[in-house]
């Protein structure tokens, strides 16, 4: 893809300005980091609050008579039971149970749904709704908001000035609300384990809010780098990598999408391959690793047990800057699959040391009461 | 010292080449976070991988700008792989190699030509 097919977001002369290095990225010329670099990017977002643009993914809102049991037709979640002001969230998935998109899907008002995608899986993820709930929902894509995350333990305090509504909210509550001079939709989650907020405000407002919120000196411009670093440590699967068409949510480590009540009805795409990897186990699971000794195992890189034979894939993987060392997700069969268990990443041909551990690799620090 | 339009550099002390990466590519790098280097006593043809280093973001290959067998690597950047981008054209060395044929470190290009280079980047 050239330079000039790649789309831009509202951000994209804010983050010139602050001396990003831009890439492309699901389409979109993004910034990968700033001139602080990922290391120190990660660790102020731990330390302190990230602003990051991810107006690059797909908003939208879904209508209908009943939007939220039509979703349940494309989802294993419990959407019918989903309240006004939260967030759940959920996979759409395919006649076989595997992953077309991992997304967010929200009621912050009575206007329908209000779901959040992936940037790459857009397109198709809104051709899917709208041909598999024909009849039953319209889309409108939000091609008019940008999406603005600020994530880390400072995070709250800095939105909180502004806003001082969002400090009653929980880690995904989602309303819609009056804040920085504007409508926004705001949503106390996000992708790096912390706390903190998305929000999603107008293009033509996005930068003014952006440079307002950087004005706090508790906050810096945070990159894609970071964001995959923190993720990470977070234990967060990134679609395309961690999780794709192949992959059910019981062997992405997913379960917990998968609503009890929708369990007994078996009523969603690929039910039976999944009620039968919850009754006997999947073929394979997505684990943690803590890298033992040696260079980071990346994406690729094969997973091997204590005899030799490959038994699995890393998809991903790298350094973490919180903990000092390499870390990756992987599949590997169930049976070393437990905590503990000493096993091999193949790094250019060379075996190294790895043992499964628990996720997240970093504790997270969602705000579950205020 | 010697450079390559894949930002390697090449400094030679009698018939002993140390390479390293450049300023320009520790910086494009971002933080060094690991560094594989060569096992003494390697035979390495120039283009040859000769060495990898991670950033946070991603694994690099570094590659032998000429042609020899190493006998030193550095092995400070076991503990200490910051220094790549600290002092990249310095202590930041990743290997030395013993050659047979200046004339591949006579080809290379010298700063001036390397620097012209990175204004066309």
């Amino acid at each position: 893809m050239t330079d000039e097919a790649l789309k831009t977001t509202p951000l994209a002369a804010a983050h010139v300005e602050a001396g990003a290095r831009m890439v492309p990225f699901a389409g979109y010329s993004m910034p990968v980091q700033y001139k602080d670099g990922v290391l120190k990017e990660h660790l102020w977002t731990r330390e302190h609050a990230g602003l990051f643009d991810v107006s690059h993914m797909g908003q939208a809102r879904l209508r209908g008579v009943s939007p939220l049991s039509a979703f349940e037709e494309i989802t294993p979640g419990d959407f019918i039971g989903l309240k006004p002001g939260k967030q759940r969230y959920s996979v759409l998935l395919n006649k076989k149970g595997g992953v077309i998109d991992d997304l967010m899907a929200a009621r912050p008002d009575d206007d329908g749904l209000f779901v959040v995608v992936n940037g790459a899986c857009k397109d198709n993820d809104f051709k899917v709704i709208d041909k598999e709930l024909a009849g039953q929902v319209t889309i409108e894509r939000l091609e008019n908001r940008a999406l603005l995350a600020i994530q880390g333990p400072e995070a709250a305090a800095v939105i909180g000035r502004h806003l001082p509504a969002a400090l009653r909210m929980v880690f995904m509550d989602s309303r819609a609300m009056p804040g920085f001079g504007t409508n926004i939709l705001i949503s106390r989650s996000g992708y790096t384990g912390e706390d903190g907020y998305e929000i999603s405000v107008p293009n033509h407002q996005a930068e003014a809010i952006w440079n307002l919120l950087l004005e706090d000196e508790r906050v810096r411009p945070i990159g894609l780098g970071a964001r995959d670093s923190l993720r990470l440590e977070a234990g967060l699967p990134l679609y395309g990598h961690d999780v794709d068409e192949t992959v059910s949510p019981i062997e992405a480590d997913l379960a917990f999408a998968v609503s009890m009540k929708r369990r007994d009805a078996r009523d969603f795409p690929g039910a039976s391959r999944i009620a039968q990897e919850l009754a006997d186990g999947p073929s394979r699971k997505r684990v943690g690793l803590k890298v033992l000794e040696g260079a980071p195992a990346r994406e690729g890189a094969e997973i091997a047990d204590g005899s030799g034979a490959v038994v699995g894939v890393v998809t991903s993987g790298g350094f973490s800057p919180s903990l000092g060392y390499p870390i990756a997700m992987g599949f590997v069969p169930p049976a070393l699959a437990a905590l503990g268990t000493q096993l091999k990443v193949i790094v250019r041909g060379k075996p190294q040391g790895a043992e499964v551990v628990r996720m997240p690799f970093v504790p997270t620090r969602y705000v579950r009461k205020v | 010292m010697r450079f390559t339009k894949d930002h390697e550099w090449v400094a030679l002390d009698g018939d002993v080449a140390t390479i390293g990466i450049t300023a320009y590519a520790a910086e494009q790098l971002g933080d060094v976070v690991f560094v594989e280097t060569p096992e003494v006593g390697k035979t390495v043809k120039a283009g040859d991988g000769l060495a990898v280093v991670e950033s946070v973001k991603a694994a690099s290959d570094v590659y032998a700008p000429v042609s020899g067998e190493v006998v030193e690597a550095n092995a400070e950047l076991g503990d200490a792989p910051e220094t790549v981008n600290a002092v990249p054209e310095s202590g930041g060395w990743f290997a030395k190699l013993k050659i047979a044929d200046k004339g591949q470190y006579d080809d290379l290009m010298d700063r001036d030509a390397y620097e012209t280079y990175l204004g066309t980047l």
